[in-house]
């Protein structure tokens, strides 16, 4: 094979060149990297044929072939609305933050003492939902409103369970009032947990039977209604009462919270998130402090560190799924934080004035446009409203025509027309829509432009009081000079990409290359409205349906969804359609899905979501699915098996070589088999999900397909399936999608977060069929070539029987933890790097006290060897502590992570240097991190829950120094 | 060594039994498993519960998990002061009681493991 071509994007994506290759091959000791993979991959499921994908574009020809695509699409003035508004990203945040490595390249803040940064906008975030929204507490962000609505219901379900006793048919009420989308993804979720959705007025819907109900505040039409006496008759029934919610009308509206209600959710977008057809954004949930354990996703909390000062962290970790597996109470892992950080950041640079300002204009467009329009003889039917218009008398069909020729989308339905304002309406914007109506109507109009106060339409009960974004944070960082060094200042804090590999085993962390990010800021690919007719997003079309073929070519099967917006969501997507395929062929009892052992967490957290009853199977002391245990499942439940979840190549880092015989037994008992593709960064055209027999498979392609981690989301998890599989893949009520017995939404939005599919498909594009194929055989080389350096410093769990691992690798850490009285677990390796300038490999998944190395293809063997050398050192560090030549406890191991603070202190009392404890290697010197914070106190985070930014002085007492 | 005079489960329990009453928490050898304890979920006064039956959750930096009623009966008390100092799982695991079940049948003490039998099972 040849060595990738100087100058290409191969050559630019993969880190090793053509002599660092033959080095490493050596080390490993096999002649070529063809050799390599046969000793790898089972013969039985290699690839016969190269991938068959268009040619590898350069970096410059991709760009100017997006270009025309680009061009393809028809940027309208969007006044559509439906949760999706247009709105300005604050130049300084676009350059600082969305379009900056630094903050879209890390992954999620698991490692706090590296990740202040993030941490501190993502507390920013919660403080701003929890202010606006009314409630005690916010989550750090979810996938999209409507999922943040089904885990509303499902939160609600949890914590009734007297009113919705498990396993029982329950009712969960939702106005009419609410979004279709938002509807329609509660659909999906609640049938599978026999929750039953009672839809209509909710001053009519019967309540005795009911554990919740959802509301909208202002509602799908745009009209707000005071709630008060609705929620405290649900309250009076025993129900627990959600509201969907728009965070800049709540600038000026009475908050859900002060009105009663138990949650809160909606979409974060409007603030400064571009619309991106449909995502990504960061939703929110927020809820009542005694409802924070069963609250869904991740919660920032704060702490104290190991010197006592404040920190941030990931409060409640044990909750994710990898802890409670089929006990966990949601799927949810990925969520939006790098969406959540922009919309934080906005509320930063704006402030509650600024916010309000821009709430008050947006308000004034449409009261400007309601006089002119009422002047022209139409009715405005919202007796309140915020931002949206519903006019009736006009001539539906004459207002369209003219509004297309005008280059205007308006919301149609029935004899009524939407008109939706945002931020970026201007008065000439407003003119144009009163022409529309006007030409529509053979008249002429002029808007009239109120003078005096401002005053919203809207009773006073409904005008918001209550003070908001009262933090200092809100108001200090408003000319951009403060602003672009507030970004700088926390940015400094956190490792990413832009600082060292980050080898987080089952991640991917590989290159997210700028040729692949920057078409997604473009406007015509950021400013399209999910709900668009579809003849102005040819552009779009065409990047869906080349991705969606060559993902097809890539894992073998006949068709793909690109809605939903995680692996885990892609995990519930598949195994619906597996259910619905089931069900279609009255198959009504097959309801049990084996999961190995060794799964991903999610897999039984979302195979619950999806009414299906888990049942573990073993793995053998190889760590591979054992075969016996698996035959004897699958026939004991012959009549009930719905599926198979299994990862390939394992979560433990091999290519099992029963794969094939695996599938065979759930076929022949009736099975479905759902491939986990969080390892398909091993796969990619050298086999194939499809070539091992399996049915369906999510793609995550923030890992494999070069999507960022965002610092923890966004991601996406579209799911490929086989030909029978495919009339179930799920639909959407705006907009034709999905297969033709289609599931309902998995997603708010029709394609997901489409957007971020750009990078995939830059990625396909710019690699090419043997690109992307070296992708694979590059990232098994550099594992291949870590075990071959780490060799007799850590012992390897598994590999196959040739001794190769396949991507990733899971080292032992279990044998110092009671070697000699040392202790030293898997959290100080981790920390201990941090010192060393490294973010650490994933601790204790899937096997506790261990850690698995994942380096990815885009790794040189230069930054390999860096972090070899790092963990050799520390293996060394560990030895002297067993010898007894360190402190037991008074170790580098134990005090990691050594802050700047603490190694230019005055006073010194470690018995090991300075030196020893921040420059424990010369290359350190050359690149040092700092790490902001040392060691954080996570027990003590957990404890004392503080979920928001608290004023300073307010926690500084309660802190013990 | 365990306490002589408490009983236990092999799901880790220990019961001291008060008369008609069961006085339940959790061993210390399952707070070593479970690590720094955070957080209890507890059932309400007057709850019934029979013998294996889940009665709430523990919580802690490395795992969650469930409390299996040692016995069957109706919960008659529950230490709310828990929920402030979750730590004392850790700290006094053996003096640190989660709730007071009164027995409905006498004959589920008799499955009980005593101190040695349960230190076997341990090792």
């Amino acid at each position: 094979m040849n060595a990738p071509t100087p100058g290409t994007f191969q050559s630019r994506h993969i880190g090793p060149d053509a002599a660092e290759r033959d080095e490493m091959l050596r080390a490993i000791g096999v002649p070529t990297l063809d050799a390599l993979i046969d000793q790898t991959i089972p013969p039985g499921i290699r690839a016969g044929a190269p991938l068959d994908l268009p040619e590898a574009d350069s970096e410059a020809g991709y760009l100017r072939r997006l270009r025309g695509i680009a061009s393809n699409n028809t940027v309208a003035r969007s006044y559509i609305g439906m949760g999706y508004y247009d709105c300005i990203t604050p130049s300084v945040i676009l350059r600082n933050v969305f379009e900056n490595p630094a903050w879209y390249t890390p992954y999620t803040p698991y490692q706090a003492e590296i990740a202040q940064g993030r941490l501190e906008s993502l507390l920013n975030f919660q403080t701003v939902v929890k202010d606006l929204t009314g409630m005690d507490i916010s989550t750090a962000s979810l996938l999209d409103e409507g999922t943040a609505a089904a885990e509303a219901m499902t939160m609600f379900h949890r914590l009734q369970p007297k009113k919705a006793p498990a396993g029982q048919e329950s009712v969960f009420l939702v106005s009419d009032g609410c979004f279709p989308q938002t509807i329609d993804v509660l659909r999906s979720r609640a049938e599978p947990l026999d929750i039953r959705l009672e839809i209509g007025d909710p001053d009519s819907l019967p309540m005795d039977k009911a554990f919740g109900l959802l509301l909208q505040y202002p509602d799908d039409r745009g009209d707000i209604s005071y709630l008060p006496a609705i929620i405290e008759k649900a309250h009076a029934a025993g129900l627990f009462v959600a509201v969907a919610s728009d965070l800049l009308a709540l600038t000026l509206l009475k908050s859900p919270g002060e009105m009663g209600a138990d949650a809160v959710v909606g979409n974060s977008q409007r603030f400064g998130v571009p619309l991106g057809y449909g995502g990504p954004h960061a939703a929110y949930l927020a809820t009542r402090e005694s409802f924070v354990r069963q609250a869904p996703g991740r919660i920032i909390g704060i702490s104290v560190d190991a010197r006592g000062d404040q920190a941030f962290r990931m409060a409640l970790q044990t909750r994710e799924q990898h802890i409670r597996r089929e006990k966990a109470t949601s799927n949810i892992c990925t969520a939006q934080a790098l969406l959540a950080n922009i919309a934080a950041m906005y509320a930063v640079f704006h402030g509650p004035d600024g916010l309000r300002a821009i709430a008050e204009r947006v308000h004034n467009m449409a009261r400007v446009t309601e006089h002119a329009l009422g002047a022209l003889g139409f009715t405005q039917t919202n007796a309140a409203y915020f931002d949206t218009l519903r006019i009736s008398g006009a001539d539906v069909k004459a207002v369209r025509k003219a509004a297309g020729k005008a280059g205007i989308n308006f919301r149609y339905v029935g004899t009524e027309i939407g008109i939706s304002f945002d931020e970026t309406t201007t008065i000439e914007d407003v003119t144009a829509v009163i022409n529309v109506f006007a030409g529509a109507a053979g008249t002429h109009g002029t808007p009239v432009f109120r003078q005096g106060p401002f005053e919203l339409k809207a009773p006073s009960v409904l005008r918001r009081t209550s003070p908001y974004l009262t933090h200092p944070v809100f108001h200090s960082h408003h000319s951009e000079t403060k602003m672009m060094r507030y970004i700088k200042s926390l940015e400094r804090k956190d490792v990413g990409l832009d600082t060292s590999m980050i080898a987080l085993g089952s991640c991917t962390m590989k290159l997210n290359a700028a040729s692949e990010m920057i078409p997604i800021t473009w406007p015509e690919f950021s400013s399209m409205h999910p709900f668009a007719p579809a003849d102005q997003a040819k552009g779009y079309a065409q990047v869906f349906r080349e991705l969606e073929d060559a993902l097809c070519k890539i894992t073998g099967f006949a068709a793909v969804s690109l809605q939903p917006n995680s692996g885990a969501q892609g995990e519930f997507a598949g195994l619906m359609a597996i259910r619905a395929y089931h069900l279609a062929r009255g198959d009504k009892a097959r309801n049990v899905v084996l999961i190995p052992s060794s799964a991903h967490g999610t897999n039984p957290a979302s195979a619950s979501m999806a009414g299906l009853k888990v049942v573990v199977t073993a793995c053998d002391s190889n760590g591979n699915v054992e075969l016996g245990d698996l035959r004897a499942k699958a026939e004991q439940h012959r009549d009930r098996l719905a599926a198979l979840m299994v990862t390939y190549p394992s979560t433990h880092g091999v290519f099992e070589e029963d794969i094939k015989e695996i599938c065979t037994i759930i076929h022949d008992h009736g099975g479905q088999v759902y491939m986990d593709g969080a390892n398909m960064n091993a796969q990619v055209g050298l086999t194939s999900p499809a070539a091992i027999g399996a049915d369906v498979c999510h793609l995550n392609l923030h890992k494999t397909f070069a999507i960022p981690h965002g610092g923890g989301g966004p991601g996406m998890g579209p799911i490929a399936v086989a030909k029978h599989l495919a009339p179930y893949l799920p639909g959407h009520p705006v907009v034709t999608v999905g297969g033709r017995k289609a599931i309902p939404a998995i997603s708010a939005a029709p394609w997901g977060s489409a957007s971020i599919l750009l990078i995939s498909y830059g990625y396909i594009r710019m690699l090419g069929a043997a690109g992307v194929t070296d992708a694979t055989r590059y990232a098994i080389l550099n594992a291949n070539y870590l075990k071959a350096r780490l060799h007799g410093h850590y012992d390897v769990l598994y590999s196959n029987h040739n001794g190769r691992v396949a991507h990733e690798m899971i080292f032992d850490l279990r044998p110092f933890k009671h070697a000699g009285g040392a202790s030293i677990d898997e959290q100080d390796v981790a920390k201990r790097l941090m010192d060393y300038g490294f973010h650490a490999p994933t601790v204790s998944f899937p096997v506790a006290g261990t850690m698995m190395i994942e380096p990815t293809e885009s790794e040189s063997k230069a930054e390999l060897d860096r972090f070899c050398d790092a963990l050799i050192a520390i293996r060394g560090e560990i030895q002297a502590v067993m010898d007894g030549t360190a402190d037991v406890k008074d170790n580098v191991l134990k005090n990691a992570p050594h802050t700047a603070e603490e190694v230019t202190a005055d006073s010194w009392t470690h018995p090991y240097s300075r030196e020893q404890a921040a420059y424990p290697l010369p290359f350190v010197k050359a690149n040092k991190f700092w790490p902001s914070v040392s060691r954080i106190d996570n027990p003590y985070g957990d404890r004392n829950l503080i979920c928001a930014c608290p004023p300073i002085e307010a926690y500084a007492d309660s802190i013990p120094k | 060594m365990y306490p002589t005079d408490l009983k236990y489960t092999k799901d880790h329990e220990w019961v001291r039994v008060e008369g008609d009453n069961a006085r339940v928490g959790i061993t210390d050898y399952a707070q070593k498993q479970l690590g720094d304890v955070v957080y209890l979920e507890l059932p309400e006064v007057g709850r019934t519960f029979n013998a294996g039956d889940v009665f709430g959750t523990i919580e802690s930096v490395k795992a969650v998990s469930e409390l299996y009623s040692p016995v069957t009966g109706e919960v008659v008390e529950v230490n709310s002061g828990i929920a402030q100092r979750p730590e004392s799982v850790n700290t006094a695991p053996h003096d640190t009681w989660m709730i007071v079940i009164k027995v409905t049948n006498p004959a589920d003490m008799n499955g009980l493991l005593d101190s040695t039998a349960y230190s076997d099972l341990t090792k």
